[in-house]
């Protein structure tokens, strides 16, 4: 009992440390975008005026304290007010975020339901058309860039065939691109680590062994195999849908789907940086968060993860 | 982090048919090959390229692809929104998304590389310190990152150059730090320091050289990465400024008029695409050949 909470002790604090230096780089490179009093003001703004605001915002204070009050805000949720919606930068972010979160999350089931299949049957049928085909698919899709697979799929699939719209958030026709485009990349590793973590647990004694003993193929394949290469394909799934809320920003760019990815695109041509942050910052606490569940799942489900 | 669990992937290499052993020297000159075609196209794009690559020709606005031209040099991938040959453009594009992929590499390569030599031959404090920078760069979708720092600084050459380098050190420093470890206890590093021989004599001289291959594997995976990234950044107007031709940028040009003229986004987006497969199988193809325990890395 002990062991295990010295291991997610450890684990939290390793993950409090990625969210205090990341909140650091966020610091830091906004500091680097200079003075941003006068994009809030009108141009002819006396500097009076200027400096009134800059002491408002606190930014006559010195840096040390500036970057203290910096991380007590980020502890409460404030990245200040946008300048482009003047309203809090959170409440902004957190209107755009159900469209991501549709968005990621199709892809991600999309990718699970058809890549962990498709790797499985490549495994078992090492060698034939369908391996080659699968695999050999795969790894396009693993190269591919992101945002040229989007547009080859608008060209063939909406311009072309008139089968889907071509960008916009509306009913399941408008998810259906842009979900594919975002899960091609965790499809392909998908698919791909399936097939090598089944194959090398087909190749196991105890596979022989429940084969020797005459079980059918299907149940040495689903519940010999299928489960004892589990773990690594639940790591990489997990790691995919972290990586899968970043190239979102990709995506809904190409697609116009009005998530947070977007969101902060614009906020960078509007120069609005309190989105930036807040994106930026919360795109990185979802990416901690889901690498964190996963380290326990993976100490709780393999007792060989865990410290001794 | 998740990432530090190493999960078990089989080393396929070894179990691979001695066919397919055999192929892969071929396959690993075939990739090296098409990146110097590449390259020799990239630096001889003035004189390759049809057309000057910037000149505008309303007259000749969307022109389709087509095997002659009533003015000049055929427009064999036709022309863009503003008239411009579409095939001088890519071959101009090329240099910009091979300078920024090397010089990015090399950048990356040997910040990366430093820093992995460092964790793993000495240990303690500095070991802990970099990898627990390693972590947290990898807990974090970098992609985001690189938008705003060079949102804020402004895009130009050399912030690109930076910012994609700075993205893959963590890929040099956490495999070369883990061979470092294994390196350090073997007998030619006592052997050496009884002879006399500094530290830095040591891993330079000799734990380098032991570590070189494992450097080319990974430059050759992070080049096709770092190419990509360019494209992404320029795709998305923060990377190589127009009227400088890249691909991401006409990838994004040309996006507008899909429906009537897909050659201008279709073009170079296959030349990318192309180059990212090639480069990353042959980087696949070097680790198997060079180093199969990298698999699983």
């Amino acid at each position: 009992m002990r062991a295990l909470f010295v291991f997610v002790g450890r684990r939290l604090a390793r993950a409090l440390v990625t969210v205090w230096l990341v909140s650091t780089v966020v610091f830091v490179v906004m500091r680097l975008s200079g003075d941003p009093v006068p994009l809030l003001l009108p141009p002819d703004a006396p500097r009076s005026e200027i400096f009134r605001v800059r002491a408002e915002l606190g930014l006559d204070r010195p840096l040390p304290v500036q970057y203290g009050v910096f991380l007590a805000n980020v502890a409460r949720g404030d990245f200040g007010r946008s300048i482009h919606f003047r309203e809090p930068a959170m409440r902004v972010v957190w209107g755009y975020l159900p469209a991501t979160l549709e968005l990621g999350l199709t892809a991600f089931g999309l990718a699970v339901l058809v890549a962990v299949p498709v790797g499985l049957l490549s495994a078992v049928r090492r060698n034939s058309l369908v391996d080659h085909a699968t695999m050999g698919l795969a790894l396009v899709g693993q190269s591919a860039p992101t945002f040229f697979l989007g547009i080859l799929f608008i060209l063939l699939f909406s311009l072309k065939a008139g089968l889907l719209p071509t960008s916009g958030r509306g009913g399941a026709a408008h998810l259906v691109l842009p979900a594919l485009t975002l899960g091609a990349f965790a499809m392909a590793s998908v698919a791909r680590l399936t097939r090598s973590a089944v194959l090398e647990v087909l190749g196991a004694d105890f596979v022989r062994t429940a084969r020797a003993k005459g079980l059918a193929e299907r149940v040495v394949v689903v519940k010999h195999t299928l489960k004892n290469a589990a773990l690594p394909i639940v790591t990489i799934t997990g790691l995919q849908l972290g990586t899968l809320l970043g190239g979102a920003v990709v995506t809904e760019t190409v697609f116009a789907w009005p998530g947070i990815g977007r969101l902060a695109i614009q906020s960078i041509y509007n120069r609005d940086y309190p989105i930036v942050q807040c994106v930026v910052f919360l795109s990185a606490l979802v990416f901690i968060v889901v690498n964190f569940c996963l380290d326990l799942v993976y100490g709780l489900v393999d007792p060989r993860a865990r410290p001794r | 982090m998740a990432s530090s669990i190493p999960a078990p992937v089989p080393a396929e290499a070894a179990r691979a048919g001695p066919a397919r052993r055999r192929r892969g020297p071929w396959l690993a000159a075939a990739g090296g090959a098409f990146v110097a075609a590449l390259v020799l196209a990239a630096v001889a794009a003035p004189w390759l390229a049809p057309r000057d690559p910037i000149r505008q020709s309303l007259r000749a606005r969307l022109a389709a692809p087509a095997l002659a031209a009533p003015d000049g040099p055929a427009r064999l991938l036709g022309t863009d929104h503003l008239g411009r040959d579409v095939l001088s453009r890519m071959l101009y594009g090329a240099r910009v998304s091979l300078v920024v992929g090397f010089a990015a590499v090399l950048l990356g390569g040997v910040v990366g590389a430093a820093l992995g030599l460092l964790a793993g031959f000495r240990g303690g404090f500095a070991d802990t310190v970099i990898m627990t920078l390693a972590d947290a760069q990898l807990a974090f979708p970098f992609i985001l990152l690189a938008i705003g720092i060079i949102a804020v600084l402004g895009p130009s050459f050399p912030t690109l150059i930076v910012v994609i380098g700075l993205s893959g050190w963590v890929g040099y420093a956490r495999v070369l730090r883990a061979q470092v470890l294994v390196l350090r206890s073997r007998e030619f590093v006592d052997a050496i320091y009884a002879l006399g021989g500094s530290a830095a004599r040591i891993v330079l001289r000799h734990i380098l050289p032991n570590v070189t291959s494992s450097i080319v594997v990974i430059a050759t995976l992070e080049l096709a990465r770092a190419i990509v990234l360019e494209a992404t950044l320029s795709f998305l107007g923060l990377g190589v400024q127009p009227p400088t031709p890249s691909w991401g940028g006409m990838i994004h040009e040309g996006r507008e008029y899909l429906d009537s003229a897909w050659w201008i986004s279709t073009c170079p987006g296959l030349a990318l695409m192309l180059t990212s497969l090639v480069v990353s199988r042959t980087g696949d193809w070097l680790r198997d050949l060079l180093d199969p325990t990298l698999r699983g890395e």
